[in-house]
């Protein structure tokens, strides 16, 4: 589907250079920086963080200079509506006021904070609409109503009198692109559009900007650090790394014959769906490292799943409700249906991922295994013993055979202690070794996780967030447990660190027989990883079986829909054009008394179960 | 909204009756006879049981508690001991200018204080910054009585614009409310300030100005009114421990305010006068709350009520 390109350049960006200077540091996030973005073309700007694609973006629309910036060098020139080339570096504040929102309309990550929470919605796009087209108050307000239903909003007319909080991620962001396009601006930025959200509701919304590009003739800089997006939205492709521009080509030359070492780094660290078929076992990533001659070796991994011995965890019928109080007495009213007759097992050295969308009570699933949060029914057996009734004394021997890795290494290590004692903590909690074999066990973990062991009296603070997830690995691994839960323990990191961090977990699989629940809402990333998935929506299992089974031969339409909106890097795949949807995630908020119906799993295959599809359409 | 209003109207009572318990107990255990002192230390045995018996001070701990809650109820809280008049009519006299002063210093610092701690957000570590703090920290640190004073002797006395003392007509009002005010001020200023600061940074406020939106927009309609949450929640308090009365104020103005009543009626051990303050004092805390929290859903939608 490539689009006539148009002769008419849009922008042009002449060696670009923004810094930030501080009184202790000076920071060029980006150097020499030229590319240039045709009518109706779409141009990624891809890297990973701190590669200074989204500094460059704010730098074209000037607003670096309130995060403390400023262009040192180079040209930026724009093309206004008059159709005269027009250098934004040199523009003044004023100048760019005009631009800004009316010519170069910018969209951004998080739809969640991105709208200001004290406004309507409806007031929110007029704004812009009064502010650049001068339009009268009724006037504006019936423009922002005529955008959200170009943005395909169901019911606009409620929601342009509906406040930020009360929308989910994907509804803002389409309130955020119905603002952004209101002024019918000749370039987009969209800077990470999608990647706060659940990949259905992402395939909607590339969708969606896709459309409206075409019916506006928009020129679009699309910003991303998902290579999968690249292939599906690009015209033309700007690798950056650290600052620089390392490749630029078109989109299909990218993915087939990378030039440069990073370019061929980054994609094969992506994870790419249907890269397993036909493997019976998990497979590291063949990485290609920046810093080492030979790619990682690939081979298929053993098979470490031992399904023959009885399952080291016995999962029956969970389920883990929250009340949400209400009413003048604070009486429960509804129920958080967060888990609804979950059952599984977990067999050693095998890895279960627990795959769906936000909400669908992954990770509550998790947490219930340790009684984290409690649940009020069905059984959990550990090693034959069953948790649910022990007392929280007899309960806490178990927790040493069950570990978590968390999504945020930011937030799960402890700011204000030394990363050693971060790891050794767990063998002083429970009095398994104390002083100098507490050190020595330190020092040994941190090798194993690829980390020197002088770096145990150093704070969380000095590390990156791969470098902090290797250490919460580390302390995971501490006492030897048979189980690690991994709540979405790579979706935080950028694309190359958690290709690593994956084929580290999977070689400690392969050494110490551990078991993983893996749960993840990425759909590539656990094909590479599992060795059977559990397919989760509303809080129960819909789909249940050995990989093979799911990705090659899903049944419930759920496992089908998530897997068709995954994005493929591969932009010879890339899908026609589909539905506009607006679709979202139903709530599994119920009234008192009102249950969800449990579909009940039937076997189709050998150990492949599958719902009856009737929970929804 | 009304349902939530409803029920922390109901949610007050009995918040009202542990107080009226604890300060009935409190304040009977306060060392001192006050048939002793109302009576005078002169005053012959009999006399001093005979005031005694007058005040009720001879009934069982239980009774009293039982008489004072019964009043309370109906709006009685009795006759002061030091004055014979009635507590509601000491307390009425007192209460109206101390409301005033407090109402007239809270306005004038709350504005003040919110342009200062606007401004120094704005422009952070640059000189307006500077110089507002330096104002804020001046205004901590600079006792009330010396500022009463410096005021009264440059307005007063040397330049003769304003009253010194009383509390009369409105202009008795401008140099107290000044004095009691700036502590105030100078707390508003940082709080601003701080929120302001944090909220500069949210995305939102990005997103105002990729709309293009002019700097003093994007600062008064987009990240004022978020900023404002943390300064309501102090503003209620300075509010509450105003209404209280102070004391050093009082004392330079020789104003008729709370304060002085209440340290009156603690060294004359006037029971009956200590319980209606305590009492009105906390009545007025858990209002001011209530109408915090209802400014809190007002000004931001994410914590309307239910």
């Amino acid at each position: 589907m490539m689009r006539s390109p148009s002769s008419l350049r849009v922008l042009s960006v002449e060696d670009l250079s923004v810094r930030f200077a501080s009184s202790e540091r000076v920071v060029d996030a980006v150097r020499h920086l030229s590319f240039h973005v045709d009518g109706g073309e779409t141009v990624a700007l891809v890297g990973e963080s701190g590669s200074g694609k989204s500094v460059s973006a704010l730098a074209i629309l000037r607003l670096v200079d309130h995060g403390g910036g400023c262009i040192v060098s180079g040209s930026v020139n724009f093309r206004r509506g008059n159709g005269e080339m027009f250098d934004l570096a040199c523009a003044s504040q004023k100048t760019m006021r005009n631009i800004r929102g009316a010519e170069i309309a910018m969209i951004f990550q998080e739809p969640m904070t991105s709208l200001n929470p004290v406004f309507s919605v409806g007031e929110q796009i007029a704004e812009s609409i009064r502010l650049h087209q001068g339009l009268d108050r009724a006037a504006a307000r019936a423009e922002a109503l005529r955008m959200l239903d170009l943005v395909r909003i169901p019911d606009a007319r409620r929601i342009l009198g509906v406040h930020p909080h009360q929308l989910s991620g994907g509804m803002r962001q389409r309130v955020m692109i119905a603002m952004a396009l209101s002024c019918k601006p000749a370039l987009l930025i969209a800077d990470e559009p999608t990647t706060a959200l659940d990949v259905t509701i992402q395939a909607q919304i590339v969708e969606l900007i896709r459309a409206l590009q075409d019916e506006m003739h928009m020129a679009v800089i699309f910003i991303t650090h998902d290579m999968g997006l690249v292939a599906e939205v690009a015209d033309r492709v700007v690798v950056m790394y650290r600052g620089e521009k390392v490749e630029e080509a078109e989109a299909g030359p990218i993915f087939r014959a990378p030039q440069h070492l990073y370019t061929r780094a980054l994609l094969s660290a992506v994870p790419q769906l249907g890269s397993m078929q036909g493997k019976y076992q998990p497979a590291k990533f063949p990485l290609v490292l920046m810093d080492a001659p030979a790619p990682v070796d690939a081979a298929e991994h053993p098979n470490t799943a031992r399904l023959d011995a009885p399952p080291i965890l016995r999962v029956r019928d969970l389920t883990t409700r929250f009340d949400v109080m209400g009413g003048l007495f604070g009486c429960v009213t509804h129920r958080v249906h967060a888990v609804e007759g979950v059952s599984f097992d977990l067999y050693a050295g095998e890895t279960l991922a627990l795959v769906g969308e936000s909400g669908c009570g992954k990770s509550t699933t998790g947490r219930s295994l340790l009684r984290l949060v409690d649940f009020q029914a069905g059984s959990v057996e550990l090693d034959g013993r069953k948790i649910e009734t022990l007392s929280a004394r007899e309960l806490r021997p178990l927790r040493r055979d069950i570990q978590f890795i968390f999504q945020d290494p930011f937030a799960s290590l402890d700011p204000r202690l030394t990363v050693g004692f971060s790891i050794a903590e767990p063998l002083y909690v429970h009095g398994v070794a104390g002083g100098r074999e507490a050190r020595d066990r330190v020092a040994s973990l941190l090798g194993q996780v690829g980390l020197p062991a002088d770096v145990a009296a150093r704070y969380p603070h000095e590390f990156s967030g791969g470098q902090r997830q290797r250490i919460c690995i580390a302390r995971a691994l501490s006492l030897n447990p048979k189980i690690i839960i991994a709540d979405e323990a790579v979706s935080a990191l950028d694309v190359s660190i958690q290709a690593q961090i994956i084929n580290l977990l999977l070689d400690f699989q392969q050494q110490l027989g551990l078991a993983f629940l893996f749960i993840s809402h990425d759909m590539a990333v656990v094909e590479r990883v599992s060795h059977r998935v559990a397919v989760m929506y509303l809080g129960q299992i819909v789909e249940l079986g050995p990989r093979r089974a799911i990705f090659e031969n899903p049944q419930h339409p759920y496992t089908r829909k998530l897997m068709a909106a995954v994005p493929v890097a591969d932009p010879t795949r890339r899908r026609g054009r589909r539905e506009l949807l607006a679709d979202e995630i139903p709530s599994p908020i119920r009234a008192v008394g009102d249950e969800p119906r449990r579909a009940p799993l039937r076997e189709i295959a050998a150990g492949h179960f599958v719902a009856e599809p009737a929970l929804h359409g | 909204m009304l349902r939530y209003l409803i029920k922390r109207l109901l949610g007050l009572a009995p918040t009202l009756i542990i107080v009226a318990v604890l300060v009935f107990l409190c304040v009977h255990l306060l060392p001192g006879d006050p048939a002793r002192l109302a009576a005078g230390p002169d005053a012959p045995p009999e006399t001093v049981e005979l005031v005694r018996k007058d005040l009720g001070l001879d009934r069982s701990i239980p009774e009293q508690f039982l008489r004072f809650i019964s009043g309370a109820v109906r709006g009685d809280f009795g006759k002061s001991i030091r004055t014979r008049r009635l507590v509601s009519a000491e307390i009425a006299e007192r209460f109206w200018p101390t409301f005033w002063l407090t109402f007239w210093s809270m306005a004038w610092s709350v504005t003040v204080g919110l342009a200062i701690g606007t401004v120094a957000a704005v422009w952070r570590n640059r000189w307006p910054d500077r110089i507002g703090m330096v104002f804020a920290i001046s205004g901590i640190s600079f006792p009330a009585f010396a500022l009463g004073m410096v005021l009264m002797e440059i307005f007063a006395v040397q330049l003769g614009w304003l009253p010194a003392l009383g509390a009369e007509s409105w202009k008795h009002y401008i140099l107290p409310s000044l004095t009691l005010g700036a502590a105030v001020a100078a707390i508003m200023a940082r709080f601003t300030r701080s929120s302001f600061v944090e909220i500069l940074q949210e995305d939102y406020v990005r997103t105002a100005r990729a709309k293009g939106l002019s700097e003093p927009v994007v600062v008064i309609k987009h990240a004022l009114r978020n900023a404002l949450i943390p300064v309501v929640t102090m503003m209620g308090l300075q509010f509450g421990f105003l209404l209280g009365g102070s004391i050093v104020v009082e004392k330079v103005f020789n104003w008729p305010g709370m304060g002085r009543l209440l340290v009156d009626a603690v060294e004359m051990r006037d029971y009956p006068v200590i319980q209606a303050s305590v009492l009105l004092f906390s009545l007025e805390f858990i209002v001011i709350n209530l109408i915090v929290d209802l400014l809190y859903g007002f000004i931001n939608p994410t914590i309307r009520y239910k």
